[in-house]
């Protein structure tokens, strides 16, 4: 083999070990340890002077009382569950607001579609924190949607929305709604409108056409979306510390708080290792999707 | 590959079908000044035109001919912005697609990718509600008809495209429709697949007894699966015949140069004698004589065409009526045919196509020899437009 070849192989392998499984390692070892209060914050640390030996100590004093606790504690698996739901029902609004969306893009005359694919990337354009940030503005008591329905007579004072679960689902739904978007436009972009003629000539009437045909041909879409939706929503942390409320339970805030505010790497580190493993079984399912999408299409 | 079975050619079985002749025929589709027009283009530029029951129709020209919005007003999936089209008597104008005893089989098949062969089949028929068990029944004697018995569980995306197109006509003659458009059925198809095809769709107009109208550009289709066939140019339609009178008997330069090959001398028209017209090429030439039922006022500008096959080459003066000098030009040897180009008095170039029924060793002439082309009065035709 020369080493052109190898070089080529090897990047990609290269990519993963260094930022993958490196990383992965460095946590996992965190998470086998115990908090201290020392710096870093945990024991057994790696005492290089001792040669083999310290290596050898370092292993043996690893234990599984982090996942033990976990388990032990009721709050992390509310928490786990909790995101899930959340992860759950984000990701159903978030397909059923991308869809009409990426529909009428599809069927939007060819000079109009490179602007409404602007409009719906734009928003990444600008921070993802501020874009959040700037729903405080507009759900917050003072904001300007209670302003507006009080102004219009809907209501006489404000509705509590900034600080609960309406409000994450408001801000998941609108920060993710492009990855939805964009693989249930790519599949409804290449929908052959003649298929739609041949359902009508064949009897349908234009609504059952859509259940169908426009439908059932979009579903590779509809998963893609909805994973790309599910999967990183399900660790969001920055939607419910900025949105949510004292009790919006995710995982991703469990685990800010066990890092940050309890000085507690280990317990930290199990948190995520253990959200890893929930999510692998996702990206697994959503990898076979993708997997037949590719067979059917040749 | 199902092998086709060899169909027989149809011209035999139905020598004496021509309702178009019969006075009390009734057509299953007639337009009356049919107009399309989207918005400054006009597609469709009044057409009447009337289709009878079994018959298998073409709509025949060039791409942006208006062939394709005439089918899609028949399909339903177009509203005339003129005229009006009655199926069976009935002013289809405003009746949804869906509600069309009318079929389509799409140029692209546009089979459902994620239906079965069978659930595709199936699809008109469990629209129209029709019991489980007869639709199993229909499903099943449509893939008996177009011999796809064994791919019936297969998806679109497994089979050949030649089983696809017969998919799609399977799709869309399950529901027995009264009228079925094809649009450009073949054009996907590669050349040889789409000889042996175009036999078993006569074979299976035949069988169901449907009544066909088919878009398509290619001549030769046309000219083999139809009855008649209708020569489309910018909106309008030219000429409509059956295909030996399209060929033998074209009404204009147009429909004479669109099908098959043919050569045009112009002229002044002569005197006219016991049906035959004399045309003058040059002042003081022998005129050439053409046969013709009516007589052009003397002097009319005047048109012959002879088709290439019909025009023999001599050493010698011939007989014929018809006999011009020339000189040969260029040859192209094709095979089982031989085409001489002629250059004759004027500059003009003429063919003639000659049959290679022996296989002589040298060709009998060369280039730049003299010679002379030769026909009968009998086998040109005289065009005015």
């Amino acid at each position: 083999m020369n080493w052109r070849r190898f070089l080529l192989i090897g990047t990609p392998y290269f990519w993963l070990l260094a930022f993958f499984l490196v990383p992965f390692g460095i946590v996992l070892r965190l998470a086998l340890s115990d908090a201290a209060i020392a710096i870093p914050p945990y024991t057994p640390v790696l005492d290089l002077s001792e040669g083999w030996r310290g290596l050898r100590d370092m292993v043996a004093a690893w234990d599984f009382e982090n996942f033990q606790w976990l388990l032990d504690d009721d709050l992390y698996y509310i928490a786990y569950l909790s995101s899930l739901k959340i992860a759950a029902l984000s990701t159903l609004l978030t397909l059923l607001v991308a869809f009409p969306l990426a529909y009428g893009m599809a069927r939007a005359p060819e000079h109009w579609r490179p602007a409404l694919m602007m409009a719906v990337i734009l928003p990444f354009w600008s921070s993802f924190l501020i874009r959040v940030y700037a729903w405080i503005g507009i759900l917050s008591n003072e904001g300007y949607l209670n302003n507006t329905l009080i102004a219009l007579g809907f209501i006489e004072s404000p509705i509590r929305m900034l600080n609960t679960d309406f409000a994450v689902y408001i801000g998941i739904v609108y920060t993710y709604l492009p990855f939805a978007v964009l693989p249930i436009y790519a599949t409804l972009d290449k929908l052959d409108t003649s298929l739609l003629e041949a359902a009508e000539d064949l009897g349908c009437s234009r609504i059952s056409a859509f259940w169908l045909i426009v439908l059932p041909l979009s579903r590779p879409g509809l998963i893609a979306g909805g994973f790309l939706v599910f999967i990183p929503v399900v660790g969001e942390f920055i939607i419910p510390s900025i949105l949510g409320g004292p009790d919006t339970l995710m995982i991703g805030r469990v685990l800010w708080d066990e890092f940050f505010s309890n000085r507690d790497w280990p317990v930290a580190s199990a948190v995520a290792i253990v959200l890893l493993l929930l999510l692998i079984i996702p990206i697994v399912l959503f990898q076979r999707a993708q997997e037949r999408v590719r067979e059917a299409e040749q | 590959m199902v092998s086709a079975k060899a169909a027989a050619p149809q011209s035999a079985d139905r020598p004496d079908f021509a309702p178009w002749r019969d006075a009390d025929a009734k057509p299953l589709i007639q337009m009356r000044n049919l107009v399309k027009r989207f918005g400054e283009f006009t597609a469709v530029d009044g057409i009447d035109l009337d289709i009878y029951p079994r018959e298998f129709f073409s709509l025949l020209g060039p791409s942006g001919c208006g062939k394709t919005t005439i089918m899609r007003m028949l399909a339903g999936f177009e509203e005339p912005t003129e005229g009006a089209i009655t199926l069976d008597g009935q002013d289809i104008a405003g009746v949804p697609p869906n509600r069309r005893p009318v079929n389509m089989m799409f140029q692209s098949y546009a089979l459902f990718p994620h239906l079965s062969v069978e659930q595709n089949i199936a699809f008109g028929l469990k629209r129209e509600g029709m019991p489980k068990d007869q639709i199993t029944e229909r499903v099943a004697e449509m893939l008996r008809l177009v011999q796809l018995q064994q791919f019936a569980s297969r998806k679109p995306h497994q089979i050949s495209g030649g089983q696809r197109q017969r998919v799609a006509l399977a799709r869309s003659l399950a529901k027995a429709p009264k009228l079925l458009l094809l649009d450009e059925p073949l054009g996907a198809l590669d050349k040889k697949l789409r000889t042996q095809t175009q036999f078993e769709l006569m074979d299976i107009q035949e069988k169901t007894g449907t009544t066909f109208v088919i878009v398509t550009h290619d001549q030769e289709e046309a000219m083999t699966v139809s009855s008649r066939v209708a020569v489309m140019d910018n909106g309008r339609i030219m000429q409509v015949a059956t295909p030996r009178d399209i060929y033998e008997a074209p009404g204009s330069r147009y429909v004479a140069e669109f099908i098959g090959d043919v050569n045009l001398i112009e002229g002044r028209a002569g005197v006219w004698v016991d049906g035959q017209q004399q045309i003058h090429r040059h002042e003081g030439e022998q005129p050439l004589v053409v046969q013709a039922e009516t007589a052009l006022p003397e002097g009319a500008q005047a048109c012959l065409a002879i088709r290439p096959e019909k025009v023999e080459i001599f050493h010698e003066k011939p007989a014929h009526a018809n006999a011009v000098q020339g000189k040969v030009l260029d040859i192209a040897y094709l095979g089982s045919t031989t085409t001489y180009h002629v250059e004759i008095a004027g500059g003009l170039v003429l063919k003639a196509l000659v049959a290679n029924a022996h296989k002589d060793l040298e060709t009998p002439f060369t280039w730049d020899d003299q010679c002379w082309l030769g026909w009968t009065a009998r086998r040109s035709v005289v065009l005015t437009q």
